[in-house]
C-alpha cells in the first residue's frame, strides 16, 4: 500500500536561480513526512519533482526503489493534493472523487460504489450528488483526499493543503489528515510553513531554507537539538545571543556575547574562536529567585508581559536588538511588576546550545 | 434603476430612458416590422394595390419549398455553414489553448496580433487572394505538383470547397476569441489534477477543458455560423458556378427580381435558421444565456 521516496543529490535550477540544492533524503514507506520551511524556500518545487511535473536539474528521484526519471506524473504511482485543491467544478462530487477510475476504465456501477466507499472514509457520505460549489472548505478539503485516494497511490503529496481553512478547521484536519494517513497506511508528504501543522501531525520533519535541506529529525529532535541556527530560529521562539566561542570542553563550551560569558551545550560545528550564537528557549529561561540557582546569568529589566492563561510571556530588555522572551508559569507576582525595574534572568547550560553563524548571518 | 435616478435626476434619466427606446425602436424594431409587413404581402402590379388581392398571405414563404433549386440552396447554406463552424472550431480549439495554457505572454501577444493583422485588409481583397490561391493555375496546385504529391492540378473551386475554405479562413478568428477567453480562466492546476490522476491528453479536454470552454465555444459557433451563412462576398467570389449561397437569392430578389415582398420572406427565413441554429446550440450545450453573456 505505500512505497518508500528517495531523494538523491536532487537538485532544481530555474534558469541561474537554484530553487532546490542538492537534496538527499529518503522518506520511509508509509510514514508522515512534513517539509518546512519560509515561503519561497523550494518546497512546491520538490513536491512538483516527486509528482512529475518536473524534473530535476541534477539527481534522481526513486520511488518503490524505482528511478522516476522520464516517468510522467500521469505514470507515477502519486497523487498531489493542489495548494488550491483543483477540484472539478462541473463534475459532482462523486465523479470527482471517481475520476481516477474513470480514467482507468472502471465502469459506472462500480465507480458510483468505489466513491461512495472512499466518501465514506472522509465521512461525506451524504454529499455523493452535491456540487463542488455547495460545500464548505473542509468538504472540500477531504473531497480532495477522497479523489487522490481513489487511485490507491503509494505516495501521498499534500501541498499547504490546509492553508486556505481557518484555524479551528485546520486543527480539525490536522488530527482528520493523520487518521485518515494511519487507517491507509499511505506515504504522506506534507508540504507548510506552519510548525504547529508539521510538528504535530510528522512522524519526521525536513527543515529547509532557500533551497537547502536544513535538517531531518523528529518533531522532538527539531526542537530541542536544532542543526543550524535557521532551525533553531524557525521553529518555535528562541533567544539568540551573538558572540565568539571561548573554549569547548567536550560537550560543553563557553561563548562571549555583549550580555557576558555564557556556559552552554556545543551544537554542531561549532568551533573555538569561530563566530556563534547561543539559542535559549522561552520556556528555559528562569526569572527572579529561580535565577540564581542557574549557571548564567543575565541581567535585565522589566518590559512588559503578556497573560495567556496558565501561562505567561514576560519580554525584558538585555541591551540586545530583540526583547528576551521568558515563559513560565502564571505568577501574580510578575503580573504586578513596574516597567524597568529589574529583573534578574538566568538558564542552565544543558538548555542553551551553541551554533555556528553560518547561513543565518547572511539572512 | 435607483442608481441612475440618483445620480442624474429623473428628467435626464426619463431622458436618457426614452433615448433608448427611440433608438431601439427607429433602428432595429421598426425595420424589422416593415420588413416582415412587406413578407406577408403579395408582389402586385401598382394597378392592383388596394383590390381585394392586396391582402396577408405566407404564400412567400411557402415559395421556398415550392421552388426546389431554392430549397437546395438553402439546405446547401445551412450544411454548408455548419460545415465551416466545425471546421472552424477544429483550428481554434488548439490555437485558443495553446494561447491561454502553454504560450508565454509574449508569444500569446505576438500570436494575437498575427491573427488579427488579416482583418487590417479589405474582406473582398482576402477573399480574392484565396481566389488567387486556388485558381487552377494558381500557387497551390503548383506547389503541389512541384512537391510531387500530385499530378496535374485539382480544380479546388469546383463545387462549395472553395466557399468553406474561405470562411474558415475569414471567421475562425471569430472561434479564436471567445474559446481563448473561455479557456484563459480555466485554472490550470485542473488540468495538472486530471493529469496527475493519470487522465490523457485528449480525457483532460474532454472532461475539464471542453465543459469549462463550452459557453465560449458556443458563443463562437454562434458567431461562425450567423456570419457563414449571412455572408455575401465569400461564395460570390469563392462558389463555382452553380453553387449559389442563400444570401445570393436574397439579393436576386430585392434587386434583379425587383420582388422586395419575396426577398423580404426569404430574408427572414434566413434569420429564423439562425435563429434556430442559436437556439439549438445552446440547448445542445446545455448553455444559458447568462453563460454566454459571461
Ligand atoms: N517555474 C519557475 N520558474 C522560475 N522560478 C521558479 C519557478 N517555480 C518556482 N520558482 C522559484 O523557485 C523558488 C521556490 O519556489 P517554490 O514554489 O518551490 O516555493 P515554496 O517553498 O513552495 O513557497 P510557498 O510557501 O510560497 O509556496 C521561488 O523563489 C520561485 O520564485
Ligand atoms: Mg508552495
Amino acid at each position: 500500500m505505500s512505497q518508500e521516496v528517495a531523494l538523491e543529490g536532487v537538485t532544481r535550477r530555474f534558469g541561474e536561480f537554484v530553487a532546490v540544492r542538492n537534496v538527499d533524503l529518503t522518506i520511509r514507506a508509509g510514514e508522515f513526512f512534513s517539509f518546512l520551511g519560509p515561503s519561497g524556500c523550494g518546497k512546491t518545487t520538490i513536491l512538483r519533482m516527486i509528482s512529475g511535473f518536473i524534473e530535476p536539474t541534477d539527481g534522481v528521484v526513486r520511488i518503490g526503489g524505482r528511478d522516476m526519471r522520464g516517468i510522467g506524473p500521469n505514470k507515477r504511482p502519486t497523487a498531489l493534493i493542489f495548494q488550491n485543491l483543483a477540484l472539478f467544478p462541473l463534475m459532482p462530487v462523486w465523479q470527482n472523487v471517481a475520476f481516477g477510475l474513470e480514467v482507468r476504465g472502471v465502469g459506472k456501477a462500480e465507480r458510483r460504489k468505489r466513491a461512495e466507499e472512499l466518501l465514506a472514509i472522509v465521512e461525506l457520505s451524504a454529499s455523493a450528488d452535491k456540487q463542488v460549489a455547495d460545500l464548505s472548505g473542509g468538504q472540500k478539503q477531504r473531497v480532495a483526499i477522497a479523489r487522490a485516494l481513489a487511485v490507491e497511490p503509494q505516495v501521498m503529496l499534500l501541498d499547504e493543503p490546509l492553508s486556505a481553512l481557518d484555524l479551528k478547521l485546520r486543527q480539525h484536519m490536522r488530527a482528520e489528515l493523520r487518521r485518515i494517513q494511519q487507517r491507509t497506511g499511505v506515504t504522506f508528504i506534507y508540504i507548510t510553513h506552519d510548525q504547529g501543522e508539521a510538528l504535530t501531525m510528522s512522524d519526521r520533519v525536513g527543515v529547509m531554507s532557500q533551497g537547502v535541506l536544513q535538517q531531518v529529525g523528529t518533531p522532538l529532535e527539531i526542537y530541542n537539538d536544532p542543526a543550524t541556527p535557521f532551525v533553531a530560529s524557525f521553529v518555535g521562539e528562541a533567544n539568540v545571543f551573538a558572540g565568539t566561542v571561548a573554549q569547548t570542553n567536550g560537550t560543553m563550551a563557553h561563548i562571549e556575547t555583549s550580555s557576558g560569558t555564557f556556559k552552554a551545550r556545543v551544537g554542531r560545528g561549532a568551533r573555538s574562536g569561530e563566530a556563534a550564537m547561543l539559542f535559549v528557549r522561552p520556556e528555559h529561561m528562569r526569572l527572579g529567585d529561580a535565577a540564581s540557582g542557574t549557571a548564567n546569568h543575565v541581567t535585565a529589566s522589566f518590559s512588559h508581559a503578556e497573560f495567556e492563561g496558565n501561562f505567561v510571556n514576560v519580554f525584558c530588555d538585555g541591551g540586545l536588538r530583540k526583547p528576551m522572551m521568558a515563559q513560565t508559569r502564571s505568577d501574580p507576582r510578575l503580573l504586578g511588576l513596574a516597567h524597568g525595574e529589574a529583573l534578574p534572568m538566568g538558564f542552565d547550560a544543558a538548555d542553551a546550545v551553541i551554533l555556528p553563524q553560518g547561513d543565518l548571518a547572511r539572512e | 434603476m435607483k442608481y441612475l435616478l440618483s445620480r442624474y435626476g429623473a428628467t435626464l434619466t426619463g431622458g436618457m430612458i426614452l433615448a433608448t427606446f427611440v433608438w431601439l425602436a427607429g433602428m432595429v424594431i421598426l425595420p424589422y416590422l416593415v420588413m416582415a409587413d412587406f413578407s406577408l404581402r403579395p408582389n402586385l402590379l401598382p394597378a392592383d394595390l388596394g383590390s381585394d388581392k392586396d391582402h396577408y398571405t405566407l404564400d412567400n414563404y411557402g415559395t421556398l419549398f415550392r421552388n426546389e433549386i431554392h430549397f437546395v440552396v438553402f439546405l446547401r447554406t445551412l450544411w454548408g455553414s455548419a460545415l465551416a463552424t466545425l471546421l472552424c472550431l477544429c483550428v481554434a480549439y488548439p490555437v485558443a489553448y495553446f494561447l491561454a495554457m502553454i504560450a508565454t505572454p509574449a508569444q500569446a501577444a505576438t500570436m494575437l496580433l498575427l491573427l488579427v493583422i488579416p482583418f487590417w485588409i479589405n474582406e473582398i481583397l482576402r477573399t480574392f487572394a484565396w481566389f488567387i490561391i486556388l485558381a487552377y493555375n494558381g500557387p497551390l496546385n503548383g506547389v503541389l505538383r512541384l512537391s510531387g504529391l500530385i499530378s496535374g492540378p485539382i480544380r479546388w473551386l469546383s463545387g462549395s470547397w472553395g466557399v468553406i475554405a474561405g470562411m474558415v479562413y475569414a471567421y475562425t478568428v471569430f472561434m479564436v476569441f471567445p474559446v481563448y477567453n473561455a479557456i484563459l480562466s480555466l485554472d490550470r492546476n485542473q488540468v495538472e489534477a486530471a493529469r496527475d490522476l493519470g487522465a490523457p491528453l485528449w480525457r483532460i479536454h474532454w472532461r475539464v477543458v471542453i465543459p469549462h470552454a463550452k459557453p465560449g465555444i458556443t458563443v463562437g459557433c454562434i458567431l461562425v455560423f450567423t456570419a457563414a451563412a449571412g455572408s455575401y462576398i465569400v461564395p460570390s467570389i469563392l462558389a463555382a458556378p452553380g453553387t449559389r449561397w442563400f444570401t445570393e437569392i436574397i439579393y436576386q430578389w430585392f434587386y434583379e427580381g425587383q420582388n422586395w415582398q419575396q426577398g423580404s420572406a426569404y430574408a427572414f427565413l434566413l434569420l429564423v435558421l439562425c435563429l434556430a441554429f442559436v437556439l439549438g446550440m445552446m440547448r445542445l450545450f446545455r448553455v444559458g444565456l447568462s453563460d454566454i453573456a459571461r
